[in-house]
């Protein structure tokens, strides 16, 4: 095979002085994408799952209420509302919301979402409070934050037992 | 002198892949992707506090209750199985064979969502998921859609908001009609 040997030996290795210009395109997407979570939540975050849920279009118009369990000591094993990084009670949710609106652009002011971040084993109670704050505070558009899926039973019929 | 035999003036860049692979896995490590998906609803206005209730035909409202043992009672029926809720839903807002029982017409039709203060969120949110579901469904039935296709109809494309708007003239729905009304108190 006198034909291949004339070949001139090419090099065997890759090029790869590419692969920091791929490597920095990825960085950059990482980079621009992330969201640095503003507030430690400091409840528990089980969230009930649901099938007709929408997708919200603009985040920044999107303040956030947790409600869950403590996970922190000296809280108590009750249910607690969280908004930003502290514990608050229902009344202060006006402030709160009044707050979040003030951040926003005049033409945008009327369109601050709720989204609410319920603990699935959080009770209707609380949840109903914070309902009639917003209702106060005029903020009317509240969200469930639940992720697409099935919740795994019949929740009726676990909790009821 | 000897002259010095000058290589090339490359900087050696072959770690620089790795650094920027570092920083490319700890931007992977911290990032969460925020799930920005839920159940969307809107509150009604605040109503001073003598506003008279409005009255309801009995036939137009389908009236969900949930105790706070998380028991259903559907128009003053037990119902254990929470996935039949929203055939239910449907056979009321649309009443196809026109009986007495259900709504008038859609757009008359109200589904009452009642709960107690002692009602678990995961078991109302899968109350309300399945009552959003049967308006979806309704909507995506009459353009020949499914209810997920209805939903994630893109209001922005035009064809899509000409079918988004068919779909509320051709069942006489304009929107949701659900009403949250305000909880008992036995538990919780």
């Amino acid at each position: 095979m006198a034909k291949f040997g004339k070949k001139t030996k090419a090099s065997q290795e890759i090029p790869t002085s590419a692969l920091p210009d791929i490597i920095f395109m990825l960085l950059f997407f990482f980079m621009v994408t992330t969201v640095m979570r503003e507030a430690e939540v400091k409840v528990e975050q089980k969230i009930p799952k649901a099938e007709q849920i929408k997708k919200l279009e603009k985040k920044t118009l999107v303040s956030y209420i947790y409600i869950g369990r403590p996970t922190v000591g000296g809280f108590g094993s009750e249910p607690r509302i969280q908004v930003n990084d502290v514990f608050v009670y229902p009344n202060d949710i006006v402030q709160f919301v009044e707050e979040e609106r003030s951040k926003l652009k005049e033409e945008e002011k009327d369109q601050l979402t709720i989204s609410l971040k319920v603990d699935k084993n959080a009770r209707m109670g609380i949840v109903t409070d914070v309902q009639e704050e917003l209702k106060e505070a005029n903020a009317l558009k509240v969200m469930y934050s639940a992720p697409k899926g099935q919740n795994t039973a019949n929740a009726a019929s676990i909790i009821g037992q | 002198m000897k002259k010095k035999d000058r290589g090339g003036a490359e900087v050696n860049s072959s770690s620089m892949a790795d650094i920027a692979f570092l920083l490319l896995v700890f931007f992977l490590v911290t990032t969460t992707i925020p799930n920005e998906n839920g159940l969307m609803i809107q509150l009604p206005p605040k109503q001073p506090e003598d506003t008279p209730p409005v009255e309801q035909a009995e036939q137009n409202v389908f009236k969900v209750r949930i105790n706070s043992a998380d028991k259903l009672l559907v128009e003053d029926e037990p119902l254990e199985d929470i996935s039949k809720l929203k055939e239910m839903a449907i056979e009321h807002i649309t009443n196809p064979t026109g009986s007495k029982e259900f709504a008038d017409s859609p757009g008359k039709a109200i589904v009452s969502l009642k709960n107690d203060r002692g009602t678990s969120y995961e078991t109302f949110i899968t109350v309300l998921d399945q009552l959003q579901g049967a308006y979806y469904e309704i909507w995506g039935r009459s353009v020949g859609l499914t209810a997920d296709e209805y939903r994630n109809l893109d209001r922005k494309n035009p064809d899509e908001l000409e079918l988004y708007e068919l779909a509320k003239t051709r069942t006489g729905l304009k929107g949701m009609s659900i009403s949250i009304a305000q909880p008992t108190s036995t538990g919780g």
